[in-house]
């Protein structure tokens, strides 16, 4: 299992033909406390880049885009009902959505950990 | 960057203390500490909190009797400041000529003399210095306290926190003050704040605000807080920030802070914009800050358009995030005066949706003053 990064700060991870993406744990721990998350419904589509979900702390509404191009197939209800849970397990339980891939070339951009970990030390 | 940025008497303390820095005002200043904005909201209202807020500018106003800097001061403001009595300090704001807010500030009295002490808020300071400086009639000065600091110590704990230094600190009621040794640190200590509860503002020299703050942080009870909490306690208290719920363009009518129009100043008149503001207050404001929850999860932010049920606009919110101890979503704004009934039904508008709320009274949570 092999985590995968955007500049923007989210992870995807391969599970079987789909993509789980979520926000880092470096993300969460900039956010602070997360008190509201918006996800988009299933079956809706998205663009690389595209706005996709919201989360918001007590303080302020940051936009999470879609680190590839495709289709919503599912959603995490649970983490809309406790938004705290992004601070506990960002790379878990706090997972987001998982996306059916329209072009799966897009994944190779993506950086791995060792690439994540050092651009978001450097940003 | 950074090197531009002013920085108060406890600058080292926050970064010792693993504070994020954030820039306000001009100053560097702590967003949040370690525990977040979160636990020390909270934390605040169970125990006591400590800020830094030695950005706020003190400065004292000054003629030969009371009565002449009350007066002068009373050319620029609409507050009752010259039965002020000693020991006291009002809330008031400074007009431009049209009856806008330039800035709201503290007013007290420390004497028998000719001295009115203000505080202002840190953003305003410089021109609120420019101001007062141009209008102040002949005799009445202003001379700042540059080399001051200010903390706020807020919460139900804080009494019995600072009563172990200070064991008259407790005796004081809100919106009164006095001067006192805090250990060997002489303070002026005023009952009050900017979060609801109750609590101080302790004002000392620069000198010895950082060695105030480590005395009070060594109590258990007291947790620094920094910028992000203090903003979610006083909107959770119903309280303006200046620059987003009040502006030049604001009367204290419209932003629902009437009460700082004294008594008698509403039959003599005699302060700026007085035609507008004596207007307003007869026949009511075409606008009025009020309280707003929105119904559900969202919150609505700063700039949010306020629409009534039919989609019409109403106006907007000027401050609004998630409050803490609400446990939800809590916002004001301001609205066209025929919505602003608690209870109306509105809808707000968040990244394009019609989110349903409703105004509602303020504060969200309650006031818990000492007041003897």
């Amino acid at each position: 299992m092999t985590d995968l990064y955007t500049k923007d700060h989210e992870w995807v991870r391969a599970e079987g033909d789909l993509y789980v993406v979520g926000i880092s744990a470096h993300a969460a721990e900039q956010l602070g406390d997360v008190v509201f998350v918006e996800l988009p419904e299933a079956g809706k589509t998205f663009t690389k880049g595209d706005d996709m979900a919201v989360v918001e702390s007590v303080k302020a509404a940051s936009d999470v885009y879609a680190p590839i191009s495709g289709e919503i197939v599912e959603v995490n209800a649970a983490v809309v009902a406790e938004p705290a849970k992004i601070n506990e397990d960002a790379m878990g339980a706090a997972w987001f959505v998982k996306i059916k891939p329209s072009n799966a070339s897009e994944i190779d951009a993506l950086m791995d950990e060792a690439a994540y970990k050092e651009f978001a030390e450097n940003s | 960057m950074a090197q531009t940025l002013k920085t108060t008497p406890l600058h080292e303390l926050h970064i010792s203390l693993g504070a994020k820095m954030v820039e306000f005002a001009g100053y560097d200043m702590p967003v949040q500490y370690p525990l977040g904005v979160m636990k020390e909201h909270l934390h605040t209202r169970e125990k006591a909190g400590l800020f830094d807020v030695s950005h706020m500018g003190q400065a004292v106003i000054v003629a030969d009797t009371h009565e002449a800097a009350a007066k002068g001061l009373e050319t620029l403001v609409p507050g009752e400041i010259q039965k002020l009595g000693i020991g006291r300090q009002r809330l008031t704001v400074l007009l431009n000529g049209s009856g806008g807010i330039l800035d709201d500030l503290m007013v007290s009295r420390p004497d028998a003399d000719g001295r009115l002490n203000i505080v202002v808020n840190g953003a305003c300071k410089e021109d609120d210095y420019a101001y007062l400086d141009e209008h102040l009639p002949a005799g009445v000065k202003l001379e700042r306290f540059d080399n001051r600091g200010l903390l706020a110590l807020q919460g139900p704990m804080a009494s019995a926190v600072l009563a172990k230094h200070a064991p008259e600190a407790a005796e004081i009621k809100f919106m009164r003050f006095a001067e006192m040794q805090i250990g060997d640190i002489t303070a002026v200590v005023t009952r009050g704040g900017y979060t609801g509860e109750d609590g101080f503002e302790i004002s000392t020299w620069a000198d010895d605000t950082q060695k105030l703050a480590k005395l009070l942080l060594d109590d258990d009870r007291v947790e620094p807080v920094g910028l992000g909490a203090r903003d979610s306690l006083r909107l959770e208290a119903g309280m303006c920030l200046y620059g987003h719920d009040l502006n030049p363009e604001i009367s204290p009518v419209e932003g629902n802070i009437a009460f700082t129009i004294g008594k008698r100043r509403r039959e003599e008149g005699g302060f700026p914009g007085a035609v507008r503001i004596l207007h307003e207050l007869a026949d009511g404001p075409s606008r009025l800050r009020v309280g707003i929850l929105p119904a559900g999860r969202a919150p609505a932010r700063e700039g949010a358009e306020i629409q009534s049920t039919d989609g019409s606009v109403i106006g907007i919110v000027t401050s609004g995030g998630f409050g803490p101890s609400v446990g939800g979503p809590v916002a004001m704004g301001y609205v066209s005066t025929e919505h602003a009934t608690t209870g109306t039904d509105i809808q707000l508008i968040v990244r394009g949706k019609a989110l349903p709320a409703r105004i509602a009274d303020m504060p969200f949570t309650p006031h818990r003053y000492f007041r003897g």
